[in-house]
């Protein structure tokens, strides 16, 4: 199976030896080439721009609010119900986006890629509201050729825009594509709009009114099954069979045989299959020709019976072109009901897993996928789901929507995500930020650990002391923690003051985190009770730092400097040590007269290092 | 609430910001500027939302907003203010601030002025993250913690406080026309009185506790001495800045980072708040703040009673009904504006009765009929 998921730039590959040729396999984001001496069949590799078209932003970020919704679902609601949910949202994403074409000045080559595309998505939407109605509604007989009436109706716009065009004119009646409208809607079995449209004909044909009210007559009584209503399906078919004979009846005594067109319409009306296939171009495409046959011939088709219809309907339609195209493979595959087949089809002839994943999905929550284990333990719809979002995450900026889809992927969600997340590029500190949220929200330490590294580094480096302290806060990162309080205690003994005082005096619990940080902190404060003559103070805590063993041991030759003029008015100090254990007095005296001892050999020798 | 629709616009958004109406035309906001991040092609765009005469359709909303023209921005758009009806400022992730001139009659857009290295550090550019203005004067901060003055139509700068803040300043706002206030990642609050010639800031606020990072402040309109700001946490604090250090109350708001906070402009007893967890909070408290508190009786007499502001002499001062100093939600009503379970909205802007926002779901949705 041929796909493309990422986008394709060209690298420069050492080159392969002779004899040799190269082979590719496509990974999560990126791709593995290697030389070997297997030669494939030629395969046409493309750049995948769906992702960056505007319109298609617009689709995924649609559809992944739908997807996100639909997870929410609760068990107990009943599948219809979700179909309903996520019905209500295609038609806009599809309709308003494609109408809203903004096609400025390009060229032939753009706009045939831009025509493609809608082609593609016209395509996606007809697939994806046939499986709706097959599989999802599921809908029995009777009912089924109901909706499948809608499902032609719906994707065949082009009949109403010529009848307005027509109704429009002068005069309807006279006008060439009258009898094409007329036509058109008695295919799709709108017999009300024939009706309509027909007495304007009969006004300007006098003599043949009476012929114009039987055909009037004839069209009103056609039988429509109401599922709502009170009568069986097969009192419906009964009605129907009455209601046939009775056309044919009209047509056997040449009733309508002085009109081609009353005929035409008879015969149409009794399901001829020659007359059908007459009119292609009208029909357009093999189902439209289906469902109309079923209409005038099998109203009361089972769900069973349709695919023996459709493979009979599509070989009759296409018999000048041999080979049936993806499109209607994967129609086939539908009404077939074979689902895996429709999901397989639809793999290869689209090159975006957007289609298959979500409709994938949809149908497991519907409970119609027994899922196929795929040989490296996880389920179908889980595969789709983590090969689109691995798609996505390649995208600059789609990244963020592949999370919710990796979430949502129980075996293999997480492990992706781990893999993923931390290749994302974070320029500025919001999307640092924003990435970390993602990585919290989901434990994933590791990588919470890994991005505050990488932020506070840089801040680091740009000698932003603040947001690098503030980036290891968050990972709770206590030997960066230390690496910055370094950093500041090397500023303080080049320089002699502080740098950042605000950050230094503000401190708060964050002093805990890690013993160098909190070091810097008292020393600051003693720097400020120094400062405001709170000697005792100040000493207290020189003297607790000394103690407690926190300083670095670079650093102590600067406590012992800062002690010095504290020892010259030891007097005044000591007294308020009166309260402290006497033998914790007497060895705190000691250490403090050696450390006055050492400062004044140290001075007397000269030698300081510096 | 009222359903509220989505406009899927193929950007992320990241900040939203309405243009401004004279209040004597009583005229409804009509037309909001948008700056999209995380493209490779970032732009600045402006959408109208059309007539202002649907006062009968449902829901407040009528047709999605129309896009009326757009620029190329280089760099994310950190942030976006109206300098006047013409002209917008934004600040860049690449360190630069820019002036756009939209062009009423031709509908178009074109740079007025850029500063192109407005932020940086020694060797590399740093992400200009807030601006705010006050026609001329335009105010910036950044990542590189410097504060930055300008004046629109003068080429050079006017004023730098270099080093202002050892770590990134995510926000600022005018306290008064010579003063500003700017909040920062290590959580404290700044005011920067301009009339100083000194580089440091004249008071410094922050929550006792731990130091979570601000993101977003902003000032009552009518009582210049009431702040509100939100973190990293989400939570919700409001600060008297005459009162000493810490903020009067907490409320806890959100479960993740909460990007912008807004005082109604002219209602300011409703405030909204938007956050990374995707959800668009109206908080309203309910109280008759405009009354002074010797005619209030029964209830509100034990609002009055908490509030530290004891009248001194004859005058009575207004007591905001925020600064309650209670968190408890007795007297504030919250009510989501957003359907759930959308990706984080990034940014908020409300005008009378109509708000607009952009989330990182590529989607803005306006809403015409806010209950204010």
């Amino acid at each position: 199976v041929f796909l493309s998921s990422s986008f394709f730039k060209l690298q420069n590959i050492p080159a392969i030896s002779d004899g040799k040729h190269m082979g590719f396999a496509w990974g999560p984001g990126d791709i593995l080439v290697y030389e070997t001496r297997y030669k494939a069949p030629c395969i046409l590799s493309q750049k995948d721009e769906d992702i960056y078209s505007p319109i298609l932003r617009k689709l995924f970020n649609e559809s992944h609010h739908i997807f996100v919704g639909l997870q929410t679902i609760r068990e107990d609601l009943p599948s219809k119900i979700n179909a309903q949910l996520v019905r209500k949202n295609p038609h806009s994403v599809f309709y308003s986006d494609i109408h809203f074409i903004t096609l400025f000045s390009c060229t032939i080559l753009t706009l045939i890629c831009f025509l493609l595309k809608v082609s593609i998505l016209l395509a996606i939407e007809l697939i994806w509201n046939l499986c709706e109605v097959l599989f999802i509604d599921a809908a029995p007989a009777g009912s089924l050729l109901l909706h499948l009436l809608d499902w032609v109706r719906l994707h065949k716009a082009d009949v109403d825009e010529r009848a307005s065009e027509v109704l429009q004119s002068e005069s309807p009646a006279e006008h060439r594509d009258y009898w094409n409208v007329v036509v058109s809607y008695v295919l799709q079995g709108r017999l009300e709009e024939v009706r309509q449209m027909l007495v304007k004909q009969a006004n300007l044909q006098p003599a043949a009114r009476s012929m114009y009210k039987q055909m009037d007559t004839l069209l009103s009584k056609m039988p429509f099954y109401n599922p709502g209503g009170t009568q069986t399906l097969t009192e419906f078919d009964v009605k129907w069979r009455h209601w046939h004979e009775e056309v044919d009846r009209c047509l056997q005594d040449n009733s309508f045989a002085s009109n081609r067109h009353l005929e035409l319409i008879c015969k149409i009306l009794l399901g001829d299959e020659d007359t059908l296939l007459d009119h292609k171009e009208l029909l357009g495409t093999w189902y439209h020709f289906l469902v109309t046959r079923l209409l005038f011939c099998h109203p009361t088709v089972k769900p069973t019976e349709l695919h023996y219809y459709a493979q009979s309907c599509m070989t009759m339609f296409l018999d000048s072109r041999s080979v049936p195209e993806p499109l209607d493979n994967i129609l086939l595959a539908a009404f077939e009901f074979d689902i895996h087949q429709v999901i397989k089809e639809c793999s290869i002839a689209l090159n975006n897993w957007w289609f298959v994943a979500h409709l994938t999905d949809l149908l497991d929550h519907c409970k119609l996928l027994q899922s196929h284990n795929l040989h490296f333990g996880s389920n179908l719809r889980e595969f789709l789901l983590l090969e689109y979002a691995s798609g996505l995450f390649t995208h600059h900026s789609l990244w963020q929507l592949a999370v919710d889809y990796f979430d949502h992927c129980p075996e293999f969600g997480r492990v992706y995500l781990e893999l993923q997340i931390e290749r994302v590029p974070l320029e500025t500190e919001r999307k640092a930020l924003k990435v970390l949220r993602i990585c919290e929200q989901r434990q994933m330490s590791e990588q919470v650990r890994s991005i505050c590294k990488i932020m506070a580094m840089r801040a680091l480096r740009n000698n932003r002391l603040g947001s690098a302290l503030s980036w290891s806060i968050r990972a709770k990162d206590a030997a960066f923690a230390t690496l910055i309080s370094e950093r500041f205690l090397q500023d303080y003994c080049a320089k002699g003051t502080f740098s950042d005082l605000d950050l230094i005096d503000n401190l708060g619990p964050a002093m805990l985190l890690s013993d160098r940080l909190t070091f810097l902190g008292k020393y600051r404060e003693f720097h400020k009770l120094y400062g405001e003559k709170r000697f005792r103070e100040a000493a207290k805590l020189l003297l607790s730092l000394m103690t407690a063993k926190i300083a670095p041991q670079s650093f102590w030759m600067t406590l012992l400097t800062d002690a010095l003029p504290l020892l010259e008015q030891k007097e005044v100090m000591f007294l308020s040590l009166q309260e402290e254990d006497v033998e914790v007095t007497k060895v705190e005296l000691l250490r403090l007269a050696l450390a006055r001892n050492l400062a004044q050999a140290i001075v007397k020798e000269g030698t300081v290092e510096t | 609430m009222e359903s509220i629709n989505a406009k899927y616009v193929s950007q992320k958004i990241s900040k939203t910001k309405w243009r401004p109406v004279s209040h004597s035309d009583l005229q409804l906001p009509e037309i909001f500027a948008t700056g999209s991040w995380d493209n490779e092609d970032n732009r600045i765009s402006i959408w109208s939302i059309g007539s202002n005469l649907s006062t009968s359709m449902e829901d407040g909303f009528e047709g999605d907003p129309q896009l009326i023209c757009e620029h190329k921005h280089d760099g994310d758009v950190l942030d976006l203010q109206f300098l006047d009806q013409d002209r917008i400022v934004t600040a860049s992730s690449t360190g630069a601030v820019t002036i756009f001139r939209h062009h009423q009659n031709s509908q178009t857009i074109s740079v007025s002025q850029l500063w192109a290295r407005a932020h940086r550090y020694p060797c590399d550019n740093a992400p200009c993250t807030g601006v705010v203005c006050s026609s001329p004067e335009i105010v910036t901060v950044g990542e590189d913690g410097r504060i930055v003055v300008f004046r629109a139509d003068q080429e050079g700068v006017v004023r730098v406080i270099e080093n202002a803040d050892s770590s990134t300043i995510h926000a600022v706002t005018y306290l008064r026309t010579t003063e500003i206030l700017t909040v920062n990642s290590i959580g404290q609050l700044k005011l920067w009185d301009f009339r100083q010639q000194s580089n440091s800031p004249s008071q410094i606020l922050s929550l006792s506790g731990d130091r979570v990072p601000l993101h977003c402040v902003d000032r009552h309109p009518n009582q210049q001495h009431i702040v509100a700001t939100g973190g990293q946490d989400g939570m919700l604090c409001v600060w008297d800045v005459r009162q000493g250090n810490t903020p009067f109350s907490l409320m806890e708001a959100h479960t993740a980072e909460m990007w912008e906070v807004h005082f109604h402009p002219t209602n300011p007893d409703h405030l909204f708040t938007c956050s990374e967890d995707g959800s668009l909070l109206h908080w309203e408290t309910s109280s008759h703040s405009d009354m002074p508190s010797f005619l209030q009786g029964g209830r509100n007499s034990s609002m009055v009673s908490r509030s530290a502001m004891a009248p001194a002499g004859g005058k009575q001062p207004l007591i905001s009904a925020w600064l309650s100093g209670d968190s408890s939600k007795g007297r504030l009503e919250t009510t989501h504006m957003l359907p759930s379970q959308t990706l984080s909205v990034n940014s908020l802007d409300v005008l009378g009765p109509c708000l607009v926002c952009g989330t990182d779901g590529e989607a803005i949705f306006v809403n015409r009929q806010v209950p204010v």
